[in-house]
């Protein structure tokens, strides 16, 4: 079973592409192919928003709406989905209401950010959270930029129409939509070019390992929230792509009473209710991973399989404790996740070989997870400083200590003098935290970039040792933190 | 002048901005969005990748066999002067012999599409022979390297005022620069016509500029060039000088093509290739009473401006005109230098200069406030100017001192100031990691170009014998909503409909020699031109049927898309016609100037501004001693704009500068490493707030009162004035680090990143936790 085109729905219709570089954009595709200038170009690298756009999907039997960054996403990425774009909100009735809503709000002034802001209102819409806050919407909304309006009569418009439950002309043919969708048959390899120049999505990995034996330069994506750039910043020729967003195996999240099991293609925002669930500094830091947008497409495993030295997953998992699964051809390895890091953008990995998933160990009763992520601004921000604590508290004595760090070295890198220093002693003990901290100099030598220096990465650092180790001893968090007490979170549950 | 809030029909009325359905349902072109024409060609730009140095060669071989270039255009291919520069002459389109900063254009590459031409400019190979650059003010002081002359103005005895006082302070800190990040970037689209005809498609706040830039670089007179343009995605100041030489570089390449050309700048190369908001080094001294009140001040403004002059007259001037605020100095002198470094021209940012040195008097404030260990709004308010002390530095009278003193009672009270100031001292008293801190600082803003010559605005309206009505002005729309604001005026005129007002794209083919729509005037300017055109077209309809109908012309009024002339009530579109057919012209150009403005410079002496407008901004924020993260926690805001022309546009405004002004005091951070490369070009570096910087409770009243001065319906200018209420989070900030250890000074450069609260904590002693 093979399809030699990529093929999506627009306005309820099959278009099937076959002659496109495999490296096109969604982007570049609606503006130049289809002429449709709506959705706008702000960054080209997934910061801005300007280019939403929502690929409604079936996801377990339902369509679901995902607001995507056009900009860095492959046109192979929409395959298999139905495209909407800002044109196709209005009918000839008028203005959906979430554009009726920004008008009426004066949400828009210069109007360049504002497609991209009603297709992430619209999403928000469909999404139809449970209870409409500000909180909601200002995640809905952190993948968006806007420089004129100061984002309150925006907000405001969300208040007014997201929560609405009339169904929209999307609902009215969700039923024909599912249908068409079902079309594109799930198992079914997709490879459009030729040997030497494709985008192929296989439709199992006994597919991807055929492929990826045939062409081992090929460039595996995931997400392609990072790979978007080298095409549209690095004008990288890539010439064979493989993508794995059609892989069932690799899109499965498996929980044991122990651990919790995530394949290559999970997006963040898949992974997140789990991973949410396990602590909730976990979920603010899933919360703040990226924005909706980079969420909607990019995965857990390709923040690992990426190398970056400030991806927030690893120092967690790293943390919790973690093992990936390798796999070249049918034969698989398993690695400690701090072993695939060896130095800066050099993992332990061979060009065959993909990430097929990952298995991270919950947290146990007398564990305290503490998780914080610094950044000069506090949403879609990339960490200065990350670290993530798992300690384990018996008897009031600090039983063990897992400690990791991001963008305190070329790699995510546990903290094992600071572990040392405080393992055995008294959680209460205010010289543990200090000892603590004190351990984090012979721990790192950070680097100063444009981000933060290197006396400001290790003075964090040291005080989130503190931070952590206090709260953990019994310090309310509500005097500790600025932002995302976890009292409020346990009581809002 | 209509004058009578009962009758209004559209002024003073919340209408949408003109193109809010076309904004949200993505019908709104931009100039990326317009129909390409046939045989379209696509340009990219190469640019210096040292800071400073000589070409010794440049070999475009490789560019020009790269698959689909057209051309590869240089230095040497310009007909014209090889000058974009606003007026210095001092901004080559393309470097030639020296490159004075990194990014700095020196050729573009033409190509049938965008992506072959991006591809080919990297096949480039460039031989420069480099020097070390001057980065920062400190080397440019080293190499004593300015861009124009020192300038200083004041009054008194400032030596002996310091000297005699019994709070001396001094100190020095540095603001940063702010990139404009308007969402759509630089674009221009050449048309090549008849001879030697040019029609440019320019996202520009200046289309007169545009206009003029691409006449000189093509070499033809400014009557064979046509710029245009309907609506801009976001300017803020950011296209005033700067969106000229793109159009320029699409212009020349139209020409040596004979094609349709278009630019479009990659994100990364707009935040690289343009200017931004000045960084200023300030160096002060200041002597009070005990008391905190201000006896004598003197500030030297150090201004990094980048390579060349572009508009650094203009933007430190206004930096020294706003080194008051609101406050009254017996004894000042406010000196100035414009320095010269080796990075992209700084230009025009909303508020031009005058956030700058508001933020300088205002930290300098807070420090006498530590110093005397008062309240800050009590220093603030004993220094305002009042009745026995209302004369600024440069000499012009402060008329409405006391819209500032009712601004801020106002503000106090309804935000409840006395009262959250004694809770958060409480709060700080028992919180060792979390502090928090107030502000409340006013803004008091001059309102009129510098440069006397550019208050005056022309606009054309034509009523059509069906009774439409076409308007065109030389303001542009950036988004602020100054079409709308101008559609309304012109509706009120005419006593119709606004739907029968089309508003359309800015062109100098219909009117000429515009001013920038800049320095917050488009409305006041514009607005009036526009009025007074249809005055004129209206009055010549009453006087015509006046005239046919033997009634009194006093009486006929204009209401409601009629016309009524004694007993009857004509419709507007009858009356069109009938005008028309008795061969009456129903066309005008109106002409507006600013009266009262001259500024006389070499003396330091006149009224630059016709009237002031003024705001103030109460912020509340939490600090985190640990990571020095911030949050503000609460916002309110009293501004005067005048009679609001449109109390929802102006709000707009309000909110939006603030929250522009917030992010430039602290998250927006330009980073240059030591070779004068921007490490801060694309949004996943450089952070302009997102919408949860917003705190919930933030909250916009607009001052109730006219315009003292006979400004269009009594209005005042917003574009500007409001990002400097962004100062009072800064001041906030200050104020809660300032709890760490009261009566020290607060060592917090701007802007107040994590990593530089944190810093000033631990100067401070704090930041180590328990």
């Amino acid at each position: 079973m093979s399809r030699a085109t990529i093929s999506f729905l627009r306005r309820g219709k099959r278009i099937d592409v076959s002659d496109v570089d495999p490296r096109m954009t969604l982007l570049e595709w609606l503006r130049l192919s289809e002429r449709s200038t709506g959705t706008k170009e702000g960054c080209a690298e997934g910061d801005c928003g300007a280019c939403t756009v929502v690929l409604a999907r079936e996801r377990n039997g339902r369509l679901v709406y995902e607001p995507v960054n056009a900009c860095i996403l492959l046109l192979g990425q929409a395959d298999g989905t139905e495209v909407i774009s800002i044109e196709d909100l209005e009918t000839a009735k008028g203005l959906h209401p979430v554009q009726e809503a920004m008008v009426n709000r004066h949400g828009s002034q210069c109007g360049y950010c504002t497609p991209g802001i009603v297709m992430s209102l619209f999403a928000l819409s469909h999404a139809r959270p449970e209870k409409l806050d500000r909180d909601v919407i200002n995640d809905a909304l952190a993948g968006n930029l806007c420089r004129c309006t100061g984002y309150k009569p925006i907000v405001e418009s969300a208040l007014d129409s997201c929560s609405s439950s009339l169904p929209d002309h999307f609902d009215a043919r969700e039923g024909a939509t599912l249908a068409e969708l079902s079309n594109f048959r799930a198992g079914e390899d997709v490879f459009m070019g030729d040997d030497s120049v494709f985008f192929a999505a296989p439709g199992s990995e006994a597919s991807l390992a055929f492929l990826l034996k045939s062409h081992p330069d090929a460039t595996i994506v995931a997400g392609a929230t990072d790979v978007g750039l080298w095409i549209t910043k690095g004008l990288q020729d890539l010439k064979k792509i493989i993508w794995l967003g059609r892989i069932r195996s690799l899109a499965t999240i498996e929980e044991s009473e122990t651990s919790l099991t995530i394949g290559a293609s999970i997006t963040h925002q898949q992974a997140l209710p789990r991973l949410s669930s396990l602590d909730p500094d976990i979920g603010e830091l899933g919360r703040r991973f990226g924005s909706t947008q980079v969420r909607m497409s990019g995965t857990v495993v390709g923040n690992i399989a990426n190398g970056s030295p400030i991806g927030d997953w690893p120092p967690l998992f790293i943390a919790l404790g973690a093992t990936l699964e390798l796999r070249e051809g049918f034969s698989s390895r398993k690695l400690p996740l701090e072993e695939f890091f060896i130095a800066y953008r050099k993992q332990n990995r061979e060009p065959q070989e993909y990430l097929r998933r990952i298995t991270i160990q919950k947290p146990g009763a007398d564990d305290h997870i503490r998780v914080f992520k610094v950044t000069k601004r506090r949403d879609e921000d990339i960490s200065a400083v990350m670290g993530a604590f798992k300690i384990t508290v018996k008897d009031g004595l600090v039983a063990d200590a897992r400690i990791a760090f991001g963008g305190m070295a070329g790699i995510p890198k546990r903290a094992f003098n600071t572990e040392r220093a405080i393992i055995g002693a008294s959680i209460k003990d205010i010289a543990t935290w200090r000892a603590g901290a004190e351990a984090m100099e012979r721990d790192f030598e950070p680097l100063s970039d444009h981000r933060a220096s290197a006396d400001y990465r290790m003075r964090v650092a040291r005080n989130l040792v503190i931070k952590a180790l206090a709260e953990i001893a019994g310090v309310p968090s509500s005097t500790t933190r600025i932002f995302a007490h976890r009292e409020a979170t346990h009581a809002a549950e | 002048m209509p004058q009578n809030d009962a009758t209004q029909r559209y002024l003073g009325r919340s209408l949408p901005h003109d193109s809010a359905e076309r904004h949200v349902s993505g019908r709104a072109l931009y100039i990326d969005d317009m129909p390409e024409p046939e045989g379209l060609l696509h340009i990219a730009l190469g640019g210096s990748p040292v800071a400073r140095g000589k070409i010794m060669s440049l070999d475009v071989r490789d560019v020009r066999a790269a698959p689909g270039v057209v051309a590869v255009l240089t230095a040497a291919d310009i007909p014209g002067k090889n000058d974009v520069s606003p007026a210095m002459g001092d901004d080559p389109m393309f470097a030639s012999d020296h490159v004075e900063f990194v990014g700095q254009a020196l050729f573009a590459v033409v190509a049938h599409t965008r992506d072959q031409a991006r591809r080919a400019v990297r096949l480039v190979k460039t031989v420069i022979d480099e020097e070390k650059p001057s980065v920062t003010v400190e080397d440019a002081l080293e190499r004593n390297e300015t861009v124009l002359p020192d300038y200083a103005f004041g009054r008194g005895d400032v030596a002996e005022a310091l000297i005699s006082s019994p709070v001396q302070l001094e100190g020095m800190f540095n603001i940063g620069g702010q990139e404009h990040f308007y969402l759509e970037g630089q674009v221009a689209l050449a048309l090549p016509g008849e001879g030697q005809e040019m029609h440019v498609h320019s996202s520009t706040q200046h289309p007169t500029e545009v206009q003029h830039a691409v006449a000189r670089v093509l070499g033809i007179p400014d009557a064979f060039v046509t710029c245009e343009v309907r609506r801009m995605g976001g300017g803020f100041g950011g296209k005033e000088s700067q969106a000229t030489q793109w159009a320029a570089i699409a212009a020349l390449a139209a020409r040596v093509t004979n094609k349709p050309c278009k630019i479009r700048l990659d994100r990364d190369d707009d935040m690289m290739m343009t200017g931004k908001r000045h960084e200023f080094r300030v160096d002060w001294k200041i002597g009070t009473d005990e008391a905190g009140h201000i006896r004598g001040l003197d500030l030297s403004l150090l201004a990094r401006c980048g390579y060349s002059a572009d508009l650094s007259q203009g933007v430190v001037d206004r930096a020294m005109f706003h080194s008051d605020n609101a406050y009254f100095f017996p004894a000042v002198q406010i000196a100035s230098r414009r320095l010269k470094t080796n990075t992209v021209s700084n230009t025009a940012f909303r508020g031009f200069g005058g956030p700058q040195g508001m933020l300088a008097i205002e930290r300098i404030i807070d420090a006498v406030a530590s110093a005397t260990g008062r309240d800050p709004l009590d220093i603030r308010k004993e220094n305002l100017y009042r009745s026995d002390g209302a004369v600024t530095p440069y000499g012009m009278p402060v008329e409405d001192y006391d819209t500032a003193h009712a601004i801020i009672d106002q503000l106090e009270r309804e935000a409840d100031y006395r009262e959250r100031r004694r809770a958060i001292d409480e709060f700080n008293a028992d919180s060792p990691l979390i502090r928090k801190g107030i502000a409340l600082t006013p803004v008091k803003f001059g309102i009129s170009f510098t440069l006397t010559q550019l208050n005056q605005a022309g606009a054309l309206v034509h009523v059509y014998s069906d009774g439409s009505i076409h308007l065109n002005h030389g303001g542009t729309e950036m988004g602020q909503g100054l079409f709308q604001k101008v559609a309304q005026i012109v509706a009120e005129e005419f006593g119709v409909a606004i739907e029968r007002v089309r508003i359309t794209a800015t062109t100098t083919g219909k009117v000429p020699n515009t001013s920038p729509t800049a320095a917050s005037s488009g409305s006041d300017l514009n607005g009036m031109a526009a009025l007074l055109a249809a005055r004129a077209i209206k009055s010549r309809m009453a006087e015509f049927l006046s005239t046919s109908r033997g009634v009194p012309v006093e009486s006929i009024r204009f209401v409601d898309d009629h016309v009524i002339v004694g007993d009857a009530r004509i419709p507007f579109s009858d009356v069109a016609k009938a005008t028309h057919q008795a061969r009456i012209h129903l066309s005008e150009a109106g002409y507006y100037k600013t009266p009262k403005v001259e500024w006389d410079r070499a003396q330091a002496r006149g009224r630059p501004f016709y009237y002031f407008a003024y705001g103030a901004a109460c912020s509340e924020v939490a600090i985190d001693t640990l990571t020095g993260e911030m949050r503000v926690e609460r916002v309110d805001i009293v501004h005067d704009v005048g009679r609001s022309l449109n109390p929802a546009l102006d709000i707009g405004q309000i909110e939006g500068a603030f929250v522009q002004g917030l992010g430039w005091l602290t998250t927006e951070e330009l980073v240059y490493d030591n070779k004068g490369r921007l490490r801060t070009h694309a949004p996943s570096t450089y952070k302009i707030p997102v919408a949860s910087d917003i705190p919930e409770h933030f909250k916009v009243t607009l001052f109730d009162g006219a315009n003292r001065e006979d400004t269009v319906f009594r209005s005042k200018a917003v574009g500007e004035p409001p990002v400097m209420l962004g100062i009072s989070v800064y001041s906030a900030i200050l104020n809660a680090i300032s709890s760490l250890k009261p009566g020290a000074q607060v060592p917090l450069d701007a802007p107040a990143t994590p990593e530089r609260i944190l810093k000033a904590v631990q100067a401070l002693g704090g930041g180590g936790g328990f």
